[in-house]
């Protein structure tokens, strides 16, 4: 039992992780109906500006507090993602709003492998290790194991996704942000900049990829330029599951994944008999992608739209 | 409508694409053969780009460095003055790329191949230069499957998996005490035919494999994994793969409050290893094969030489200098560079390596080489033991 329990708990940080970058999946669909195939290399970003500035730091043997040098690594993350985020959607995107879908999504995925090539450029194609900044403590939860940083982790999502939540439910950016992926021309017509509104979605979905992709790295203590792009099609997939274009489905997806696959790859040997084993972890979050788009194409919470003609 | 504008951010973006584009292409080293000299080309392989480029690089910094060194000494085959050319393809450690760039060596007529680096692209690539005819000797493929292929191109400088397989084994239950052993490994050919090895060991040694589960070369998370092997109670975790995975893994594995013991194959006894898992490395256990570099006959030698060019020596930079070393000797014997020529050679090669005695047997395996034990201590890899294996002796 106690096995189970430290699955979930395994599987609640993942799947909050996946929860936050899906967000940026799925706000941009909803208010472009584009998927921004950038936005995990965005999340790698974040991870590698963070390192950047932490290893500055410890390289010159500051006295300063490690929660204070990963709060400003954090904050510089934050700062640089949502410059890119708004150069991404400057750059590769608005330039071909009107253009047909498919070249979008291909400026997206060429977007995606400029990111990935920069990165390297600038870091190497080696893991960068996490220092040791945080004291890690754990405490016996009914058997399982939860650290702080998970704690804080699950938390930070939570209050994150709540905030994100509220700011699209009752703030004026929200209902601006609401209306233009309703209706991009009205709500032009009626007054709002739709330019500004779209490029805040994008700086928004950034700074949630900034915070992710620094408790990513934190997490499992490494990160690498290549490290966007099997988290990014997770929470795309993520993003799918929970219904794309929907904040709250984009959460529960995450979420749900999270834990899918925490339990797919602690269970799938013995469910098998040895058959499959636990090397087809990544595989659950695509069979899940085939099943949503398979029997729900719209996702668990998003609703059917009629197809435009 | 924007127009201008457009047009504007996207010549912008297409000349950055372009910028990005040249900084990322390979410089082209230029073959100057002045007249009454030959150019031999010899290839080499190894992962250039991706999670293992370090030790891909350093692979090719030591052929290098033995190819300039015997260029500079001057060689005379058959009458004519030859000069060797290094032409380095890069793998990505991934087997398909490997068949890939294999073909494209053999396509360029290159007189043999040095690699690859990993087990799982030596061997889908050795088919194609024995079709071909090609000599290949690997620095570092283990994989016992390399040579058993029966192909009769491919040598090794380096120990096999079998017998680092037994000495890990036996180290677990016998030296370490361990009697309940979960094994992990990433299904890659080398991680996967070193945890079969070690599995039978540990059997053999009266251990009790208690769980074998797998993961990949390219995961980071192994939460779930090491949860499901939490619960079977194990004294010693047994990780067949590379630095980059075990890293993580050791430091996940002590998130958990895991106690047992990790221990790691060749693949985890790097110095990235412990810059990776920073203080989780502590009272790691890792084999390597050959010798430490210090205790290698012309290792400290080896490593001033090295370091001065091209600063620390990752890990098998010597076998890669040993292997390019060992090529041209046979070559010398056979007064020619041609593949046909010097083939039947390589066998009968008997020399005086940095990383010890150079001879290979029927299959192409190195002779008499050994298995060396390490321990983190104080972050640092400290050698514990050598183990000195017989090649021959262990056959099947």
């Amino acid at each position: 039992m106690d096995i189970l329990t430290q699955q979930l708990i395994n599987g609640l940080v993942l799947g909050s992780i996946y929860a936050l970058v899906a967000l940026g999946y799925t706000m941009v669909y909803g208010i472009l109906e584009l998927i921004n195939f950038a936005h995990g290399e965005v999340t790698m970003f974040g991870a590698m500006i963070s390192l950047a500035v932490i290893g500055a730091f410890t390289a010159n043997g500051a006295e300063v507090n490690g929660l204070v040098i990963v709060a400003i690594g954090l904050l510089a993350a934050i700062a640089v993602c949502v410059a890119l985020g708004f150069l991404i959607e400057r750059v590769a995107y608005r330039p071909l709003r009107r253009a047909p879908r498919l070249a979008a999504l291909i400026t997206a995925i060429g977007m995606s492998i400029v990111l990935q090539n920069l990165a390297m450029l600038i870091w190497g194609k080696q893991y960068i290790s996490f220092p040791p900044l945080l004291p890690l403590t754990s405490f016996e939860v009914g058997g399982a194991v939860i650290t702080n940083l998970q704690i804080f982790i699950v938390t930070l999502s939570c209050l994150l996704m709540a905030g994100l939540l509220l700011l699209i439910k009752r703030t004026r950016l929200g209902r601006a942000m609401r209306a233009t992926a309703q209706a991009q021309d009205i709500a032009g017509l009626m007054g709002i900049n739709i330019n500004t509104i779209i490029s805040l979605t994008f700086m928004i979905g950034a700074a949630l990829a900034a915070i992710a992709g620094v408790m990513v790295s934190a997490y499992y203590g490494l990160a690498h330029y290549h490290m966007g792009f099997m988290l990014g099609l997770k929470a795309f997939t993520a993003a799918v599951l929970g219904g794309i274009g929907n904040v709250a489905g984009a959460m529960l997806g995450g979420l749900l994944l999270g834990l899918i696959e925490s339990l797919g790859a602690g269970y799938i040997g013995t469910l098998t008999g040895g058959f499959l084993g636990s090397h087809y972890q990544d595989v659950f979050a695509f069979f899940v992608l085939i099943l949503v788009l398979v029997f729900r194409p719209s996702g668990l919470l998003g609703e059917r739209v009629v197809e435009r003609a | 409508m924007s127009g201008p504008r457009m047009t504007h951010w996207t010549v912008w973006a297409f000349i950055l694409a372009l910028g990005l584009n040249a900084c990322g292409k390979k410089e082209e080293t230029a073959t100057g053969a002045t007249a009454g000299e030959t150019t031999v080309k010899i290839g080499q392989v190894s992962p250039l780009t991706g999670p293992q480029a370090h030790l891909g690089k350093d692979n090719d910094n030591g052929a290098r460095l033995a190819l300039d060194e015997v260029n500079a000494a001057g060689v005379t085959l058959g009458g004519r003055k030859v000069k060797f050319v290094l032409v380095s393809e890069d793998d990505m450690a991934d087997p398909r790329t490997a068949t890939i760039v294999a073909q494209k060596l053999v396509d360029q007529r290159v007189a043999g191949v040095l690699g690859h680096l990993n087990s799982g692209t030596s061997i889908p690539a050795s088919k194609i230069y024995f079709d071909a005819g090609i000599p290949q000797i690997s620095p570092s493929a283990t994989a016992i499957a390399y040579t058993a292929q029966g192909f009769k191109t491919a040598f090794r400088v380096m120990t096999n998996d079998r017998q680092q397989g037994k000495v890990l084994g036996e180290f677990a239950v016998k030296q370490l005490g361990a009697k309940r052993i979960a094994i992990i490994d990433d299904r890659t050919a080398y991680g996967q035919g070193l945890a079969d090895e070690v599995e039978k060991a540990v059997k053999a040694s009266g251990g009790e494999v208690i769980a074998r589960e797998f993961t990949t070369d390219r995961s980071t998370d192994f939460l779930a994994i090491l949860t499901s092997i939490k619960a079977k109670k194990p004294e010693l975790l047994f990780y067949g793969g590379m630095d980059a995975q075990g890293a993580p893994m050791v430091k996940q594995l002590r998130s958990l409050g895991i106690q047992a013991k990790f221990l790691g194959g060749d693949g985890v006894q790097t110095s990235e290893f412990l810059k990776l898992a920073g203080a989780a490395a502590g009272d790691v256990t890792a084999s390597s094969p050959g010798l430490p570099i210090d205790s290698m006959p012309g290792g400290p030698e080896f490593r001033k030489k090295f370091t001065d060019r091209y600063g620390a020596i990752q890990t098998y930079a010597p076998y890669a200098y040993d292997a390019a070393m060992t090529m041209v000797a046979a070559m010398k014997m056979a007064d020619s560079p041609e593949p046909a020529r010097y083939l039947p050679m390589l066998p009968r090669v008997e020399r005086a390596g940095v990383t010890g005695q150079i001879s290979f047997d029927e299959r192409g395996d190195i002779r008499g080489g050994a298995i060396t034990m390490y321990r983190v201590r104080n972050g640092k890899w400290e050698v514990l033991e050598t183990v000195m294996g017989d090649a021959a002796a262990d056959k099947k």
